[in-house]
């Protein structure tokens, strides 16, 4: 299981995998613009797993909007591999806060929707889904609809989904925000395993300091409006990561940590 | 790990319209009850047929004047099923016009919204003018009715699509054409419903309409002459022929939902 440690310096190789250079990002709204994004620099080398944690309206969406190519930057320059991203980019997988699955097809289904879209070999694409499907222990809900499917067994479903065509990039949109704690817990666990069998660089939305701190390899910390980048702090903690590591001190200096910069920022108000 | 709480039943179409007649049998008898007080009201205050005629006295009237009644049903169930065909054949693209085209949402679309305060029942006799006393105008009178809410539908569904799932096909790299027949139009597919069994009523009401205006056949025909010679058990025979119908249409409509959206009534969740 030593296979599944990813460490900082081994994943990240001299070209990195993304390369925001100095991007800002200004919606035309009615009562003038709105700076959503100003100055990101941001890089991330192939296989990190990045978590981005900020108050609402920090225009942290909106980075992985730009990131996908789904929505155009107004300033600057972001690259993924070697491309320069300037229209939608199919080479990630997305997964959002909604599971968005299709009623209409079975967890299988909705899984090879993927292979379906990109004209992939479907044959070989089942077996994947049936594979992906059966690492977060959904072997037995492959002919469910959604309906019938709980909350936590859905976004599982969309997981698989945004792995099916091996992307080399998954974007994580605070996938994990409408669970409740424990569901929450066991899926951050079935991504990790994903992430340790699918070289992948994630980048990974969310309001949670320690599912932030739990899951990866660094933070970014964004300061809101106009959002930029406050702070980015690498986590060194061993991998795989156990739950039991949450009451590790070096885990908890980690969340202190954060939560002391959320507090600097004006984020957190203590009274005394 | 997750298991079923409940067996998931199969939805077939044919247990599901089982459990929907089931459901109807205390309505059935209360039909009953309301027949049989109708026939002992009339046959102790022995009220005149040509005010009303007993229930006995109207399927009798059904029997004996069956073979021109059902001639005269031909032509009203043709009048309903071409205007209904022809009012989905225009509504739909309409509608998907609408959906794609800010110009068409613009330009035609309050206008179809508009055009409902107009009694389609008064332009009817001007249809007749127009298009004299064939099955034309009758024709036109059911798609006027009918076409509205298969539009307003139909452009509510195709509109139902999320943002995220419109991003997620568009980071699959779905063609405009993927997008509407694996995304959209799926997800459309129970308002379309919604809105072709809200079509079938205003389908029977125009067809009939049509026919007490100006027609020499149908079994708005059959009311009228009728009526003009006080045979009011003929009157009601023709009623409860032009019911069946609609019910049937209706039922009709139903089940092929039930084959169409066979997700929309599978409603069991599992739990974690």
């Amino acid at each position: 299981m030593n296979d599944m440690s990813m460490n900082v310096e081994a994943a990240a190789p001299v070209k990195p995998h993304i390369r925001i250079s100095r991007v800002s990002k200004t919606f035309k709204g009615r009562k003038g613009d709105v700076h959503a994004l100003s100055d990101i620099d941001l890089t991330i080398g192939r296989g990190e797993f990045v978590s981005v944690v900020g108050p609402s309206g920090c225009g942290k969406s909106t980075l992985l909007m730009l990131l996908s190519g789904l929505t155009p930057y107004s300033l600057g320059k972001i690259e993924v591999g070697e491309k320069l991203i300037s229209s939608p980019n199919s080479d990630v997988g997305i997964v959002f806060q909604q599971d968005v699955l299709l009623e209409w097809r079975s967890a299988l289904q909705n899984v090879l929707i993927q292979a379906e879209i990109r004209k992939a070999p479907l044959e070989a694409a089942r077996e994947r889904a049936r594979e992906l499907l059966k690492m977060v222990s959904l072997q037995d809900f492959e002919n469910a609809y959604p309906k019938e499917l709980s909350g936590g067994m859905r976004q599982r479903v969309s997981i698989c989904r945004a792995l099916l065509h091996k992307p080399p990039l998954l974007l994580m949109d605070e996938p994990f925000g409408a669970l409740d704690a424990m569901t929450r817990d066991q899926l951050q666990l079935d991504l990790l395993r994903l992430c340790a069998d699918n070289a992948m660089t994630v980048f990974f939305i969310t309001h949670s300091i320690s599912e932030a701190v739990f899951l990866s390899d660094r933070v970014v910390v964004m300061s809101p409006r106009p959002g930029r980048v406050e702070r980015i702090i690498d986590i060194d903690l061993p991998r795989p990561r156990r739950l039991a590591m949450r009451e590790d001190l070096k885990f908890t200096a980690y969340t202190r940590e954060l939560t002391e910069i959320f507090k600097g920022l004006g984020v957190f108000r203590e009274e005394v | 790990m997750a298991t079923i709480t409940e067996a998931a039943p199969p939805a077939h179409p044919l247990r599901l319209s089982l459990r929907v007649l089931g459901n109807i049998s205390p309505a059935f008898w209360t039909l009953v009850l309301l027949v049989v007080l109708w026939e002992l009201a009339v046959q102790i205050n022995q009220v005149p047929v040509y005010i009303l005629p007993a229930p006995s006295r109207v399927a009798a009237e059904i029997i004996d004047y069956w073979p021109r009644l059902m001639i005269n049903a031909g032509v009203t169930v043709s009048e309903i099923l071409i205007g209904f065909g022809c009012a989905i054949a225009v509504g739909v693209p309409l509608a998907v016009l609408v959906t794609y085209s800010r110009v068409a949402e613009r330009a035609i679309y309050p206008l179809i919204v508009a055009s409902q305060t107009i009694p389609k029942v008064a332009i009817a006799p001007l249809l007749m003018a127009w298009f004299g006393y064939g099955l034309t105008p009758k024709i036109v009178i059911v798609v006027l009715l009918s076409f509205f809410p298969i539009v307003i539908n139909s452009v509510v569904g195709l509109k139902a699509s999320s943002a995220e799932m419109l991003y997620l096909a568009q980071s699959m790299g779905a063609t405009p054409w993927q997008t509407f027949w694996k995304f959209r139009l799926p997800q459309a597919l129970p308002y379309i419903f919604a809105g072709l069994k809200l079509a079938t009523v205003l389908a029977v009401i125009g067809a009939v309409v049509a026919e007490f205006i100006g027609a020499d056949r149908g079994l708005g025909y059959v009311i009228v002459v009728a009526g003009s010679s006080f045979n009011i058990a003929r009157q009601f025979a023709a009623i409860i022929v032009i019911s069946a119908i609609g019910m049937v249409f209706f039922v009709i409509i139903e089940l092929l939902e039930r084959l169409v959206v066979p997700w929309k009534n599978t409603a069991v969740v599992a739990s974690e």
